[in-house]
């Protein structure tokens, strides 16, 4: 069965169009990564799929029901930046989740249940690596515990999708190793679909089984807005062959001057 | 050696006063304006230690009492509106469409113009003096809660949204705790102006109080009480200004750093 899919969608601010004509469909425990170039649109597709932002034309769907207009439990997300609250202990962060679910009044447990969701955050920081970190705050933290943070703190609620925007691209190549590994072993431990934006190509290949690639194939270079980019590969990864892989390095790197340029008009 | 560097131009001043004070003192003993060290002493002790010939009261303590809890009332009351109004405002789009043009109009109201509605509406008594005080700066308050709200990150309201929490429990867990300490930031930087309202409002009408006590002794050119007296003013802002960096550093230990850059 198929989790989530796209028909038709289009997305246009005014008379600017963003994407265009997607059609895609993706089953439930696939690990997509998505490229392109600058300004083609992939955030606004996982906006889309967070329910930040709505298709101008056409539908998403999750399970053949429309996807929930606004971010929810289901759809877990994590950003380059700013995912973790610094008012809270790491703990505190992971905990929030469990006691947002269990307390719509007041957002907070107490006693029994209190020790309960707390045992299951120590876990979860656990299968993160950052168990001697329990106590500390977030600024106390360096970027790679942050983003490790982020994830069990999106992960201890189940979701059963995953949004990850550029998560390591502020980080060190070393660091984004570990990082790689974690993920693949957190989507392995819990068949989340992953959705994952990244600028590193090498990335996009090594992690995920799917490969999106986001690009306008349509230009007017009278105006530059009045069409939008769409998915120009869709590779299952491991089985595309390396002169495809050139020749998508090539696009994507051509690209970028090209978007710099558009940025500069 | 930093302490020292402080302390300089604090020494300079003493020096400078002991000296004109020393001067003037040598042509006339009885020299009101610029009193010397001794009868500071005297006036301080007269005011602190014996009671009022009028009233037995320890003119200095029931003075600073009453003061401090004009002060304390006013500023007390006008954070907790500051607080609620501010993370409204900031938190809801709509609420602020409605409330926030006439926010930003009244705090351009000069509070000091409404004094004598204050006294005509709430009497001379206690009421218009702690008013006056939330007048002053609760507007500011609001004001400058509701930034902070709207500074918060994006992502981070999202995220909250990502882990299943409502509008209310987004208020509760995520915008209050942060908005917190810059409550006592805020507070920190309206203290002056409360001490401005509530000294202006004593000097018009009281009965005791430290602006009271200077406007009244002024009749009497009693410069060895007014000179102390400011002094205490002085220190006890210091102080309460000390005890909200102090108690905002212990209560809010992450706040400070840009806690969810990643380095």
């Amino acid at each position: 069965m198929s989790a989530i899919v796209f028909s038709n969608v289009w997305k246009e601010y005014g008379d600017q169009v963003v994407l265009e004509r997607l059609n895609l469909s993706v089953q439930s425990g696939e690990f997509c990564t998505i490229v392109g170039a600058s300004g083609c649109g992939k955030t606004t597709f996982l906006r889309m799929l967070l329910g930040e932002e709505t298709p101008s034309r056409g539908s998403i769907e999750l399970d053949g029901q429309p996807l929930p207009g606004e971010p929810g439990p289901d759809r877990g997300v994590v950003f380059q930046r700013y995912s973790v609250f610094p008012h809270l202990t790491v703990l505190q962060n992971v905990m929030l989740g469990l006691e947002l679910k269990a307390a719509p009044l007041t957002g907070r447990l107490f006693g029994q249940s209190r020790r309960t969701a707390a045992a299951s955050a120590a876990d979860m920081l656990e299968s993160v690596g950052l168990t001697p970190a329990c106590d500390k705050y977030p600024s106390e933290l360096s970027g790679g515990m942050q983003q490790r943070l982020a994830l069990a703190q999106s992960l201890i609620t189940k979701p059963r999708i995953l949004l990850l925007d550029e998560p390591f691209g502020a980080l060190d190549p070393g660091i984004r190793a570990d990082m790689h590994e974690l993920v693949l072993n957190l989507w392995q431990q819990t068949g989340l679909t992953v959705f994952m934006i990244t600028h590193d190509l090498q990335e996009g290949f090594y992690l995920g089984t799917r490969l999106l690639v986001f690009d306008r194939v349509r230009t007017d270079a009278q105006a530059l807005d009045s069409y939008g980019a769409t998915v120009t590969y869709d590779l299952s990864i491991g089985t595309a062959s390396s002169s495809t892989i050139d020749g998508i390095r090539k696009h994507v790197e051509q690209d970028v001057p090209r978007a710099m340029e558009a940025a500069a008009l | 050696m930093r302490a020292a560097l402080g302390i300089l131009p604090f020494a300079l001043m003493v020096v400078l006063y002991l000296a004109a004070s020393g001067a003037r003192l040598a042509q006339n003993p009885d020299d009101k304006l610029l009193p010397s060290f001794g009868s500071f002493g005297e006036a301080v002790e007269r005011m602190a230690t014996e009671p009022s010939r009028r009233s037995g009261d320890y003119l200095l303590w029931t003075d600073t009492g009453a003061s401090l809890r004009r002060l304390a009332l006013g500023v007390g009351i006008s954070a907790l509106t500051g607080l609620v109004f501010g993370v409204l405002l900031g938190s809801i789009p709509y609420l602020r469409a409605n409330l926030s043009p006439f926010v930003a109009t009244v705090s351009m109201i000069p509070p000091m113009a409404l004094l004598p509605i204050l006294f005509i509406v709430f009497g001379l008594g206690e009421v218009s003096k702690v008013v006056l005080i939330i007048i002053g700066i609760t507007p500011f308050i609001i004001r400058d809660l509701q930034q902070r709200v709207m500074e918060l990150p994006g992502e981070q309201l999202t995220k909250a949204q990502t882990l299943g929490a409502s509008s209310w429990q987004i208020i509760l867990r995520v915008v209050l705790p942060q908005v917190l300490p810059r409550l006592i930031d805020a507070v920190r930087l309206t203290l002056g102006a409360a001490w401005l309202f509530l000294i202006a409002a004593e000097a018009i009408a009281a009965t005791d109080g430290l602006g009271y006590r200077i406007f009244l002794v002024r009749r009497y050119l009693a410069m060895d009480v007014i000179l102390p007296y400011v002094a205490w003013i002085t220190l006890l802002a210091f102080l309460s200004d000390w005890l909200l960096r102090v108690a905002s550093r212990r209560l809010f230990p992450w706040f400070g750093t840009h806690a969810s850059d990643p380095r």
